[in-house]
């Protein structure tokens, strides 16, 4: 079990008030809070380590280089990688996704090879997809979703051949909640020879990756998801491909030697790490992972699946409301999306936010999703190890609250 | 109803009437002009089409799309207060609409044919509802500017 009123003691923001009332924070599916601790290392990293990393030959510049490759190793420990060289730091899980699509994918797809995703996908795992696809020809094929929005993996086999060179899909629908049998799907792509790239955005802040265990080649998500800063992301990379990828963006840091004609790249991972990283944000991403770690996550999943069911069973006994996404909670995250019959999302969501209660309404960057949904949006509400079954009952209230006044409205 | 005086003072009854109002819905065929907006924010869509009388004024706007009860209010309270005005008087009252909605102005000093507009002063107290409630407005400005320009009416504006 988690210790609720310790860990909300941690959250500075929880005891902020929004529009008069308590903040009821499910909104975590777009970004998570920071509990004092990852503030604290910022603020730390300012006041006391401030430097740049790899140039100086002081004191300071050795702290801060220091503090990334520490953040460096654990992010490869929390995730099990083989290695610190295979995490590169970007800026969020979408720079990642396009450093595999410009980097590997230009090199290594060519014009009438396939790249295979799914219809669940954030708009930022299909987009540098597209741009690929009009520059070089590539085709882009999608697994499809069933009503309740799991993946039809009956559909992949006649999706998957040898012309196949990439198969990219999210762990956990950030819309709906799906969790995705990533292994199941990873050997899939392999018994083709494809390579894999797995969106961990919605998955590593609150179940354990294993990097190992699911063998994919790239791994991408985000730090302010999992209680860390923004401004900061992880590229996990098989390190034998991450090695003969040409860098992605060139300037200081990605090289070993650079004379006026050209340059050396310079080892794994600098190659892709050009400029200045966000170095204060890697020293809190590193605060944040310890803060997971200390509080575990089997009782982080444990915990949301309770929210979950609560708000599940609530909203699905309530009138003219419909629940998207799996029934079957060990096939959802924790995320709930729904409709009020004959009331626009966006509408709830604010009618939800003068009761203090954030939550996220429209299309949540999957706007293909939501097509195939035969909806505009939906309103989400998303869970995190600080949320409480007390502000479950509360967005039921808030929603209640907004369905009578609007009700005239929607007949 | 207790406890919703915020929402009420949100979406006010005048809004809530606007929003189920069926009178300026559809599309006309022929049109002088069609225009399209989209709201990439929530992905609501308009669709305008205006036809022009004998002398030159606005007769007719329609609208079509989805939308939330702020977009689909104004487009209706738009669409009536429009109807009946020269180009060049709509291209003031358009600017007037953004003036409360953008900058601040004061509902109370919007132009007579504004009153019933009035009712979305509420909406600036919400950021990220703004766009709503200028979707149909900046969709229109942008086809009557394209259209006396001489170029094509059928167009995407995106907010």
């Amino acid at each position: 079990m988690i210790d609720l009123d310790k860990v909300r003691a941690d959250f500075p923001i929880l005891a902020r008030r929004v529009r008069g009332k308590p903040l009821v924070y499910l909104d975590n599916a777009a970004t998570s809070q920071k509990p004092r601790q990852v503030i604290a290392a910022l603020v730390d990293f300012y006041q006391n380590h401030n430097a740049n990393i790899h140039r100086g030959v002081h004191t300071l510049s050795d702290e801060a280089t220091a503090l990334v490759e520490e953040a460096r190793r654990k992010v490869a420990a929390f995730i099990r990688a083989p290695k610190p060289e295979t995490i590169v730091f970007t800026r969020n899980a979408t720079e990642s996704i396009n450093l595999v699509a410009r980097s590997w994918a230009a090199a290594n797809v060519r014009a009438g090879e396939e790249i295979v995703l799914t219809e669940l996908e954030h708009h930022s795992n299909l987009v540098p997809w597209q741009q690929l696809s009009a520059e070089r020809g590539v085709v882009l094929k999608f697994v499809p979703i069933l009503a309740d929005g799991t993946l039809d993996l009956s559909a992949l086999p006649a999706l998957l051949g040898r012309k196949t060179k990439l198969v990219s899909f999210t762990a956990a629908s950030n819309a709906l909640g799906t969790l995705v049998p990533v292994e199941a799907i990873i050997r899939a792509a392999r018994a083709v020879g494809a390579r894999v790239l797995v969106d961990a955005s919605q998955w590593a802040p609150h179940r354990q990756l294993d990097a190992r265990a699911w063998d994919a080649d790239f791994i991408v998500f985000s730090a302010h998801k999992m209680l860390g800063p923004t401004g900061i992301g992880v590229l996990y990379g098989r390190e034998e491909l991450l090695a003969e990828m040409p860098p992605f963006l060139g300037g200081g840091d990605m090289i070993s030697r650079v004379t006026l004609r050209g340059f050396a790249p310079n080892v794994l991972p600098h190659k892709f790490e050009a400029g200045t990283p966000n170095i204060a944000g890697a020293a809190a991403f590193a605060a944040a992972l310890d803060y997971l770690g200390a509080v575990g996550l089997s009782r982080i999943v444990e915990h949301e699946r309770e929210l979950t069911r609560r708000a599940v069973k609530a909203l699905s006994a309530e009138p003219g409301v419909t629940v998207y996404g799996p029934d079957d909670l060990a096939r959802r995250g924790g995320v709930v999306s729904f409709n009020v019959e004959g009331l626009h999302p966006h509408d709830v969501g604010t009618a939800l936010d003068l009761e203090g209660v954030a939550v996220r309404a429209g299309h949540h960057c999957c706007q293909p999703l939501m097509a195939r949904l035969g909806v505009g949006g939906t309103v989400r509400a998303s869970f995190y190890l600080y949320n409480s079954s007390e502000e479950v009952d509360l967005l039921l209230a808030a929603l209640r609250k907004a369905i009578s006044f609007f009700r005239p409205a929607a007949a | 109803m207790e406890g919703d005086s915020e929402l009420r003072e949100l979406y006010r009854e005048a809004l809530l009437d606007y929003s189920r109002d069926q009178a300026r819905r559809g599309r006309l065929e022929p049109a002088d002009m069609r225009a399209r907006g989209l709201n990439p924010v929530c992905g609501d869509e308009i669709e305008l089409t205006m036809r022009s009388g004998p002398d030159g004024r606005i007769a007719q706007i329609r609208f079509t799309g989805h939308g939330c009860v702020i977009s689909q209010a104004s487009s209706a309270m738009m669409a009536e207060a429009l109807e009946g005005q020269t180009p060049e008087r709509a291209a003031s009252l358009l600017e007037a609409f953004k003036g409360m909605m953008l900058r601040g102005a004061p509902a109370a000093l919007l132009p007579q044919e504004l009153e019933a507009v009035g009712a979305l002063e509420g909406v600036r107290r919400f950021p990220t509802r703004v766009k709503c409630a200028t979707l149909a407005w900046n969709t229109l400005q942008q086809g009557l500017a394209r259209r006396s320009g001489g170029a094509q009416a059928d167009f995407e504006e995106v907010e």
